[in-house]
């Protein structure tokens, strides 16, 4: 992401392209990168976007105009492609960027609900991308379900309960200590859905709150609704790919590192077959080939 | 071995004097007992809470309401769904009903509909209780713990509906077996059964089979999971020892409990039969159906155990040949989720938070125009759509009429072929009555006792049926103006369908 910023520097994009620069190309990169900031726009249904989608590819000139627009607005372009199309997403601090407090108005007061949110959009990445060589993979589609990525969540904080309670800890929270509550816990014993007066979807429960991630992420342009089985199911984009694997996990993992976390990695998934045979807890109705241990 | 000695040495009352603080084990077993009471308190808070309701409700129990709604839920768990609302709301109202039979049937419903409410405790945002206890830490601080559980637990169902289930909590609670194992539950209270029977104590003894079949709902709960998971994944699965070795283990388990039921069955009709008390002879029947029904279950647990094999299969046919790629990135299930569920929520927050922030992409900011404003606050409200599409009427074509005989005749055939069990007829005889009602009727009657040379006997046991029409031939020739051949004895056999499966064995 750093790179992007870098080499789309306002100062050195104009020093390039001052002396060949015009009004209309500047018009015409603004204008790629407002096709970027609509998400759901495909590449292939506009003519005009394909047009400065190619443009941008052969003309390097346009190009840093481009991302010089982009940087300017505060925004990050992830990939232009014509797949993809002009992927921007919103650098920190960005007009553009998403706040907590806007997306759910309880999770600015309650910090479990802002967990429950973030753990939401954490999950629909993890189950759209199960294997990291789903997510390197350029043509790979995600399938997620609301009712999946329910189950998925609430089978690995099963295996983390049933840990727990053959080492014979007790998990439950000091009471006047909540933020040193187990993270599984918040899911585990929230329901996982409720009847409500008009058969909508209870917001709190977590088929709710993941079926409010969803839905966001639909209108990122992130996912595509598919059908209504197991709670709504969703294909990803070109796009959710880029953004989860060049902005979100990283930034996820730059933040678990620092809190001395370091997950053992040796660059194999950990889908693989579980050592203990006896480990045979799948994830039920998730759809997608998940091993859930811990 | 000092402690018999000191114990004789220090006077009785003595001995529950000042000892040392209990170690974390002693007090493990007391927690484990604490939260155990915790899972009733919901049920006397029922009591206490309808003082203050609207209304004169002193006149309903509603623990014991409550305590039956746990019941029914449990009962109609099944494989795939749990317990409709509006079907135990139903069935509890009897119950309330008897308590207050001059009350309106409304404010039946509406006990009814409380008491479910609160054992799913819908005004939480968790939906489920909560309870502090105390415990020591190994260090001997006091700490006091928040312990959260469930009753009653919504669960989606398909199409979006929302079933209930009871919860462990709930079914041990109900069950009375605080912090069993739920196998060895289920053997205790089955050995217990067999006992109480031997000694002819059949109250007892339904009970413990009520027991059992608890103990039956909540064991194929378990497996349901683990099945359910098992099926859905398949590059995760030691394809060549594990799953293999779990169903066979579990069939193998299904196996012995059918044995074991079927052994008790057998007893208990035995109690049933030579039992001469009324009473003796309705609750061994009960105790019949009990057992059938744990019976049932576990046959429905044997099918879905055969069914995974084929699927895998199937699975593994789609999933397993894609190519490996070389390249490796972040796990987004191994280096994100599986490392952040264990931390403190307080430390879990970063993690989620930073991935919120990036991951979600970006939102045009929404610039507000006075003139839109003046619009959007001016249009009327959008209305819903409660009924949904008009549906088009049907087109639809009646299927001409081609059987050769008409239901009044069939219904004619049949009640001049309903023969009494002890006196069966020569077909002749037979045909001659059909003829005097209506000339087309010998054919149709004919046609039946010809059919019936070769009732299909299982079938009608299996469909619990009481009689069915047989016909032999004996050698006499049917003399009659329409029809040759043999002159059948036409009789009517009565099955015992109970007393076929006890010889069967």
């Amino acid at each position: 992401m750093t790179e992007h910023v870098e080499w789309s520097e306002p100062e050195a994009a104009g020093a390039l392209v001052s002396s060949a620069v015009t009004p209309a190309d500047a018009a015409d990169a603004a204008r790629l990168v407002a096709f970027g900031l609509q998400p759901k726009l495909q590449p292939a249904r506009d003519q005009e976007y394909a047009e400065l989608l190619r443009r941008y590819r052969e003309d390097p000139a346009f190009a840093r105009l481009a991302d010089a627009v982009a940087a300017g607005l505060g925004l990050v372009v992830l990939e232009v492609s014509p797949r993809a199309g002009m992927a921007v997403t919103a650098a920190e601090d960005s007009v553009f960027a998403v706040r907590m407090g806007d997306y759910a108005r309880r999770a600015s007061a309650d910090a479990g609900d802002r967990f429950l949110h973030g753990l939401a959009h954490l999950a629909v990445a993890a189950m759209a991308f199960p294997r990291p060589e789903d997510l390197a993979d350029d043509g790979y589609i995600g399938r997620v379900s609301v009712n999946g990525v329910d189950a998925f969540v609430r089978q690995a904080c099963r295996r983390l309960e049933e840990r727990a309670e053959e080492q014979g800890e007790i998990t439950d929270p000091a009471t006047d200590a909540p933020g040193l509550e187990a993270a599984w816990r918040i899911w585990a014993r929230r329901s996982a859905t409720g009847a409500t007066k008009d058969a909508r979807r209870l917001a709190g429960s977590t088929t709710g709150i993941v079926g409010k991630a969803v839905a966001f992420l639909t209108d990122s342009g992130f996912l595509q609704r598919t059908g209504d089985d197991g709670g709504g199911t969703y294909r990803t984009t070109a796009r959710y790919q880029l953004q989860v694997r060049d902005m979100a996990g990283s930034a996820a993992m730059a933040e678990l590192l620092e809190l001395g976390i370091v997950p053992v990695t040796d660059g194999t998934a950990t889908l693989l077959p579980a050592e203990d045979t006896d480990d045979l807890e799948l994830a039920a109705d998730a759809g997608l080939p998940f091993h859930s241990r811990p | 071995m000092t402690s018999p000695a000191s114990t004789d040495s220090v006077p009785p009352q003595l001995s529950a004097g000042p000892r040392p603080a209990p170690g974390p084990a002693a007090d493990e077993g007391l927690a484990r007992r604490l939260r155990a009471l915790a899972c009733t308190a919901p049920l006397h808070d029922l009591d206490v809470r309808k003082a203050n309701l609207a209304g004169e409700y002193s006149v309903y129990g509603m623990a014991e309401v409550a305590l039956a709604a746990i019941d029914l839920v449990t009962l109609n768990m099944d494989f795939d769904t749990g317990a409709d609302h509006d079907q135990i709301v139903a069935r509890l109202i009897p119950r309330i009903a008897a308590q207050a039979p001059r009350r309106p049937v409304a404010e039946h419903e509406r006990v009814a509909r409380w008491v479910l409410e609160n054992l799913i405790n819908v005004g939480s945002v968790d939906r489920g209780f909560r309870a502090v206890y105390g415990t020591f830490t190994p260090d001997g601080s006091y700490v006091r713990r928040d312990y959260d559980f469930k009753l009653i637990e919504e669960v989606p169902g398909y199409g979006g509906s929302v079933y209930l289930r009871t919860t462990d909590e709930a079914v041990n609670v109900l069950v009375g077996a605080l912090d069993t194992d739920v196998t060895s539950a289920q053997i205790a209270a089955e050995v217990k059964l067999e006992v109480l029977i031997s000694r002819g104590r059949l109250a007892d003894a339904q009970l413990a089979a009520e027991q059992a079949r608890y103990r039956t709902v909540q064991y194929s709960e378990t497996l349901r999971r683990t099945l359910d998971a098992t099926r859905r994944n398949v590059r995760a699965v030691d394809w060549l020892q594990a799953v293999p070795d779990m169903i066979t283990e579990a069939l193998d388990h299904v196996a012995d409990r059918y044995r074991h039921e079927n052994a008790i069955l057998t007893n208990i009709r035995k109690a049933r039969d030579e039992s001469e008390d009324p009473e003796h002879k309705r609750r061994a029947a009960e105790l019949v159906d009990i057992v059938k029904d744990c019976i049932r279950r576990h046959t429905q647990l044997q099918s879905r155990l055969l069914e995974a094999g084929p699927l895998f299969r199937a699975e593994q046919d789609r999933q397993a040949f894609a190519a490996p790629m070389a390249t490796s990135g972040i796990d987004l299930y191994g280096h994100l989720v599986v490392p952040v569920l264990p931390l403190p929520v307080e430390q879990a927050l970063r993690v989620t938070d930073a991935f919120f922030a990036r991951g979600t992409g970006l939102r045009t900011p929404v610039s507000v125009r006075v003139g839109d404003l003046v619009d959007i606050l001016l249009a009327p409200p959008m209305e819903r759509e409660h009924l949904g599409a008009q549906m088009p009427e049907p087109d639809l074509i009646a299927t001409p009429d081609d059987s050769r005989f008409s239901e009044e005749q069939l219904a004619a055939a049949m009640e001049l072929l309903d023969l009494p069990a002890d006196a069966p007829r020569r077909l002749s005889g037979l045909l001659a009555d059909a003829r005097r009602s209506d000339p087309e009727l010998p054919y149709l009657v004919a046609l039946l006792a010809v059919h019936a040379a070769s009732p299909p006997v299982g079938t009608a046991y299996r469909q619990g049926e009481e009689k069915l029409l047989f016909s032999v031939d004996d050698g006499t020739e049917l003399d009659d103006p329409e029809f040759g051949g043999a002159d059948l004895i036409v009789g009517m056999a009565l099955l015992d369908a109970a007393a076929l499966r006890l010889e069967g064995r």
